[in-house]
């Protein structure tokens, strides 16, 4: 039996052998947003500090820093660890000075905030050729990616937390495209990384028994840095958002049932790893877009993990001619769906690769819940919501929550957001009651926040659905 | 407008914690954000924007999808008193005069449901400690388009309060509720105030006037049933009911329009069929209730036919659109979404068995010439039950997919 799969593999072109799937999804919604960045690379003034935020790891349970104020580090050196995981090292994507260890109520901690050295030195770790990387055992590719930093790229599904290197996962997958609002595109952020990007596919190969899956954009051409990809199978899939979340492509590739484990990880983590074993070092350089329709250059520019934000968002802010009083900025670390508000110098998110700048909300509007408008966006076209006669305007939207939060009365709009065999508001209401039973056999395993963020967005009563999903899935994890 | 805003933040502090009208909160809050949507800014985690629709939007759609109704039924109510008065035939003749006393008549309702359910609204949000349901926009012009112009204005406003109270408010408000809280106002009329909502006297007004010789105020739903159980056709009956005040008065066409005795805003087919329009076209409503909801008393009607052991029975199915409050009830009424089933197959079933049930009652049931109401209702208890299978199959389809 062997020798015939075998011999398949080399008659039949690699495409045929695999079982490629094409997904088309039609339930969704993309938010149109001003401010999408320009396909170009900016130099802005380099940061100073950096910052490593606990807060940013799901999942990471009994956080213990390594370092103390005043230590130097280089960029790999490991600063925190969980107990409850404490294989996995934290490590500092800069080399530099530790200045502040930020803790809040509590003792929680914040941030550890390191200020950059002006030329970057690095830890160093094992070194391979490309060649050699073939012969790289299981065991040494999790102990080489535990120590060098960035194993906290691998994320478990279900819970969406920081995968256990003891696991074994049953499949591996990368979202190729991000269709979220004003997502960078990876053909600009990880340009020239091809061969780390296939290095990081090979490493990935080894942790899994199963198939490791790279899901692409069915509706666009396949950027250089995936095209010629082994040791992966390519699915495609199309439709509006959420096509891009890889939880939806799980659930149509190979769904998570209850006691599976499942690893995910973004192509800028993939290439990451590449680094690692090539290059020997723990490299947290990413390319990042800066978007949003406050953004002045909306574009590109190179920075590192957790760096702060002040050059980027100090001077590059645009006024806004029409109202007298300018409203505030609101800088938002991530896309406006899923991202967190962070000051404007406060620190980009680990798992982040934009920052959007959007005007705050904070006003009163005269009948506000009558007036027609076409200017503010809607996936509604109840009484005077007019944004749908404009399908291809990129929307000027602030942080106004536009009404107040209500018990659930609308049904079938979830529903039609949702590209899953998922019932999104009988999961929520078996969170809120936690039914425990309810939640598992609804599918709490198989959705994480950013899974049903569109319908937080859609929502006509203003549930804060990515809390309640958080909520259940931390239920069901820790109980 | 800034000078209405600088009033509202004087007054706010009044109302918050330690302030002297702490307890009237949300009665200041339900005026604040009608006037002024608030100035809340989305969280620092999850989504930093979101969508305009808010609930207040959602509900005072329903409400203009059924302004036509209205305007009909006020005209209509104006226009049935003038027919069975014997004043004029034409139907734009008087054309102020008609308006006029419909609007005498039907307006004082509208005011008392909103006014009554209102007050109870405010009350129980003053002391549950939530904020006014927008629900009761809507919930507050249903009520007088399901009862006859004649209702006396007591009735109305005991109705609203009993709907408001125990089909709403005792199950947590708006969102709640298991029984649609305008059909439970007019079931609570029909079965404590038979009198007035039911019979041949209370369809069309006739004030101090007496109606020409040989007049029957009989809807056409009971003169349909007098047809089956006398064995005249229905059509026949139909056609020569009420020659006195002009023949044709329940042909088909004339059903259709809305022309007819019936409660305030359920006589015109067409009017229904305008508010389904903007419902369906604003998403507001389920189309799928509402098609199935038609195609389900279609569907019985033509089963009726196959049966037809009485001429009720035999009479065609289309006619069952038209007659009674079948299409108010179900672009209206079975479209409520909280009521309704929630899950998308669930609103077939719903719907459909709501249409079938309307017609069943209406043909065999010799108590109630209407089934339209209590279609709805029943409906609406046994919407969870539907649900319950729809989500079970989703259930089902998961577990089988773990163990495959």
């Amino acid at each position: 039996m062997y020798f015939i799969r075998f011999e398949a593999f080399f008659k039949r072109p690699y495409s045929s052998y695999n079982m490629s799937k094409l997904v088309k999804l039609k339930k969704g919604f993309d938010i149109k947003l001003a401010g999408k960045a320009e396909k170009k690379l900016v130099e802005f003034q380099s940061a100073k500090t950096f910052a490593i935020k606990p807060t940013d790891f799901i999942g990471l349970q009994r956080p213990k820093v390594t370092v103390n104020e005043g230590d130097t580090v280089k960029a790999g050196t490991p600063i925190l660890f969980d107990k409850a995981l404490d294989q996995v090292q934290y490590v500092a994507p800069v080399s530099g000075e530790i200045v502040e260890i930020k803790r809040g109520e509590k003792r929680k901690l914040l941030e550890i905030k390191i200020l950059a050295d002006s030329e970057i030195s690095y830890e160093s770790f094992e070194k391979y050729a490309e060649s050699s990387i073939k012969s790289i055992s299981r065991e040494d590719a999790i102990a080489n990616l535990t120590k060098g930093g960035v194993w906290p790229q691998l994320i478990q599904r279900p819970f969406g937390i920081v995968a256990n290197p003891d696991d074994k996962p049953k499949a591996i997958f990368i979202s190729g495209f991000d269709t979220h609002p004003l997502a960078p595109d990876y053909a600009v952020t990880l340009k020239g990384e091809e061969k780390y990007f296939q290095t990081g596919i090979n490493i990935l190969k080894k942790l899994t028994e199963g198939t490791v899956h790279l899901n692409l954009n069915g509706n666009a051409e396949v950027p250089a840095i995936f095209a010629n990809i082994q040791n992966a199978q390519i699915n495609k899939f199309s439709g509006p958002h959420p096509a891009g979340n890889v939880g939806v492509q799980i659930h149509h590739i190979d769904a998570i049932n209850k006691g599976e484990v499942a690893w995910t990880i973004s192509p800028y983590g993939v290439s990451q790893i590449g680094k690692l074993f090539l290059e020997g070092r723990y490299d947290a350089s990413k390319t990042i877009a800066i978007t949003g329709s406050r953004a002045k250059t909306a574009a590109y520019t190179k920075t590192y993990i957790g760096a702060c934000v002040d050059p980027l968002v100090n001077g590059n802010l645009k006024e806004d001619e029409k109202s007298e009083i300018a409203p505030d900025t609101r800088v938002v670390s991530g896309n406006v769906l899923t991202g967190e508000k962070i000051n404007k110098d406060g620190y980009l998110g680990y798992y982040h690769n934009q920052i959007t700048l959007l005007p705050e909300g904070e006003y009163y509007e005269f009948l506000g819940w009558m007036k027609p408008t076409s200017e503010k966006l809607s996936y509604h076209r109840a009484l005077g919501l007019l944004s749908f006669l404009k399908p291809s305007k990129e929307f000027v939207l602030d942080t106004n929550v536009r009404g107040e939060e209500r018990a659930f009365v609308q049904t079938g709009v979830f529903e039609s957001v949702t590209p899953m065999d998922i019932l999104p508001v009988y999961l929520l209401k078996a969170i809120m009651a936690e039914d425990f039973d309810e939640m598992e056999e609804l599918g709490i395993y198989e959705i994480v926040e950013e899974d049903l963020a569109l319908c937080e967005f859609v929502d006509v009563s203003k549930h804060p659905v990515q809390e309640i999903v958080r909520k259940g899935i931390d239920l069901i994890q820790y109980s | 407008m800034k000078f209405l805003r600088d009033l509202l933040d004087k007054q706010k502090p009044l109302f918050h914690k330690g302030g002297k009208l702490e307890n009237l909160y949300y009665a200041f809050e339900a005026g604040e954000t009608f006037l002024f949507s608030p100035n809340h800014t989305n969280g620092i985690k999850g989504a930093q924007v979101k969508d305009a629709i808010d609930l207040k939007r959602m509900m005072i759609t329903v409400v203009i999808a059924m302004i036509p109704c209205l305007l009909f039924g006020i005209y209509n109510t104006g226009h049935q008193h003038f027919l069975a008065t014997g004043q004029t035939a034409g139907l734009w003749d008087n054309f102020a005069d008609k308006a006029i006393l419909g609007l005498t008549l039907v307006l004082p309702i509208v005011i008392v449901a909103y006014a009554a359910g209102g007050l109870v609204e405010a009350a129980f949000a003053v002391i549950r400690k939530h904020p006014i349901n927008e629900g009761f926009l809507v919930t507050g012009m249903l009520i007088p388009l399901v009862v006859p112009a004649t209702m006396p204005l007591w009735q109305v406003a005991l109705a609203t309060i009993f709907a408001v109270v125990i089909a709403k408010e005792v199950f947590g408000g708006t969102g709640m509720n298991i029984l649609n809280v305008a059909m439970t106002a007019r079931a609570f009329l029909y079965f404590a105030y038979p009198a007035q909502i039911s019979g041949d006297q209370v369809w069309t007004y006739l004030g101090d006037k007496t109606a020409v010789d040989g007049f029957s105020g009989a809807t056409a739903l009971a003169v349909a049933y007098t047809a089956g159980v006398e064995g005249e056709t229905v059509n026949a009956a139909l056609s020569s009911h009420n020659s006195a005040i002009g023949s044709g008065l329940y042909e088909f066409a004339n059903l259709f329009m809305g022309w007819i005795p019936g409660s305030i805003g359920e006589t015109s087919t067409l009017m229904a069929l305008i508010g389904a329009a903007i419902l369906v076209g604003t998403g507001v409503a389920s189309w799928k209730i509402i098609v199935s909801g038609f195609a389900g008393a279609y569907i019985m009607g033509f089963i009726m036919n196959l049966v037809a052991v009485n001429e009720y029975m035999a009479m065609g199915p289309e006619y069952h659109w038209v007659m009674g409050g079948l299409a108010f009830g179900i672009v209206f009424m079975a479209t409520d979404p909280v009521s309704a089933a929630q899950t998308e197959t669930g609103k077939w079933i719903y719907g459909l068995l709501i249409g079938v049930l309307t017609v069943i009652i209406r043909v065999t049931n010799p108590a109630y010439p209407e089934g339209i109401m209590l279609a709805v209702l029943f409906m609406n208890v046994f919407a969870p039950l539907v649900d319950y299978y729809v989500v079970k199959a989703n259930k089902k389809r998961r577990l089988q997919r773990a163990t495959v």
